[in-house]
This record gives structure tokens, C-alpha cells and sequence, in this order.
């Protein structure tokens, strides 16, 4: 099994991509209190910025790699035996990597469409 | 029985008789934060798509968190990311030896945990 984001990787990964979530999260709650978006075309403008597009895709993956490493302690802790444990972190890498495809995807066709 | 002194503590693990100390439900608190945090992925990345590939799309999004399951929705999202990010600063400062002595551990945790609800309410009621 590979070594990759285990011990001090994951866990010097988990506390840089806290950091950028935390103040990405503080950022938008922030933007979103003070002037939320009036209308459709505001919004879409907002994202077809390359800033905000790709400091959002980095906030997107940011939170996969961060959820990564915190449910598969959980996993780990909780689930014994070998084979459901396996099983349940190959569906969990594997809806990570959906969910954030389905984001690219989502913030790519704003620039394009 | 050299240890026997040592196993008169009581060993049970019934949960109504467990008295865990405050840093520790933070910690569970933290754990089931982020889960909670983790099944909400999937939803926030589908009205992130439904917002942004249509104006009616972004019209139910805004319209859906304007109603009853959408508000108590979104408190428990900003709940769940305000507490999960309290504790986390709290866990960064711990790390780099600040507040590691119990009286302080334990302020700290019941600082995190009493100010998460009224400031998740209050950003819910400034959001919506």
C-alpha cells in the first residue's frame, strides 16, 4: 500500500489546507454578508472571474484532500475488518475524485459557456 | 497482585455513567463536525452547479434556502463549519504549545463549544 499521505504527509496536509479552507470559508461567509449577489448574471460574473474561479477550485480540492485524511482516520478507527475497511476507502477516494470533477466541470463551462 | 491498587478504578463503558471531560466532547464534537461537514459535500457541489448553469436554477437554489428545511439546513451547515473551524484553530494553537495546560485546554474548549451555536445563529440570520 502506498505510503502517500500518511503519517506526517497527511498530517502537515490536513493543517495547509485547514488553513486555506479557514480563510476561504471566512472570506465568502464574509463577501456573502456584506454584498450577496442581487441576480443570476452577478453570480455567474462573480465565478467566470479566473481569481475566484480557480481560488475556488483550489478551495474545492483543498476540502476533498482535507476530508481525505479525516474520514479515513475515521475509517480506521471504527471499521475492523480489513476487507469493508478497504472497500469503504476506495469509495470514499473514489467520490471524492467525482465530487471534485463534478466541481471543475461546474466552474470550467462558466468561463466557456 | 503488585498493580492491584491501580485496578480499583472503575472500568465500564456505559455511556450515561462515562463523565468525559470537556476537551474530550470537543474532540468528538470535532470528529462528528466533520463528518457532517463531509456528507454535506455532495449537496453544496450540486447547487453550486444548479446555481451557476441557469438563471431558473439559480432562482430554486435561492428560493429553496428561504424555506423552513432550508434555513434549519444551513444553520446546522454553518454550525457544523463554525464549530469545526473554532476547534481547529484551537488544535493549530495547541500545537505550537499555546494553551496546553489543563485549566486553559479546558476554557479554550468550553469557549469553542458555547459560542459556535449563537454565532452560527447569527450568521444564518445575516445570510438569509
Amino acid at each position: 500500500m502506498s505510503r502517500k499521505l500518511s503519517g506526517l504527509g497527511a498530517w502537515v496536509l490536513q493543517r495547509a489546507t485547514a488553513i486555506y479552507i479557514g480563510l476561504f470559508g471566512v472570506a465568502l461567509l464574509g463577501v456573502m454578508l456584506v454584498s450577496p449577489p442581487t441576480d443570476y448574471a452577478q453570480w455567474r460574473n462573480w465565478f467566470a472571474d479566473p481569481l475566484v474561479g480557480i481560488a475556488t477550485l483550489v478551495f474545492i480540492v483543498s476540502i476533498l484532500l482535507h476530508a481525505w485524511v479525516g474520514i479515513r482516520d475515521v475509517l480506521i478507527d471504527y471499521i475492523k475488518p480489513l476487507w469493508l475497511r478497504v472497500s469503504l476507502l476506495a469509495l470514499l477516494a473514489l467520490g471524492l475524485l467525482t465530487w471534485g470533477l463534478w466541481a471543475s466541470q461546474s466552474l470550467i463551462l462558466v468561463r466557456l459557456v | 497482585m503488585p498493580f492491584e491498587t491501580a485496578n480499583k478504578r472503575p472500568v465500564h463503558l456505559d455511556l450515561f455513567r462515562i463523565r468525559l471531560p470537556v476537551p474530550g466532547v470537543l474532540s468528538i464534537l470535532h470528529r462528528i463536525t466533520g463528518v457532517l461537514l463531509f456528507l454535506a459535500i455532495p449537496a453544496l457541489i450540486y447547487l453550486l452547479d444548479l446555481s451557476l448553469i441557469s438563471a431558473s436554477g439559480f432562482h430554486s437554489v435561492a428560493e429553496g434556502l428561504h424555506t423552513l428545511t432550508g434555513k434549519v439546513l444551513l444553520f446546522a451547515l454553518v454550525w457544523a463549519f463554525a464549530h469545526h473551524l473554532l476547534a481547529g484553530i484551537r488544535y493549530l494553537l495547541i500545537d505550537i504549545d499555546l494553551g496546553l495546560d489543563r485549566p486553559t485546554a479546558r476554557l479554550s474548549a468550553w469557549i469553542v463549544i458555547l459560542t459556535a451555536p449563537p454565532l452560527a445563529l447569527l450568521l444564518t440570520w445575516g445570510l438569509l
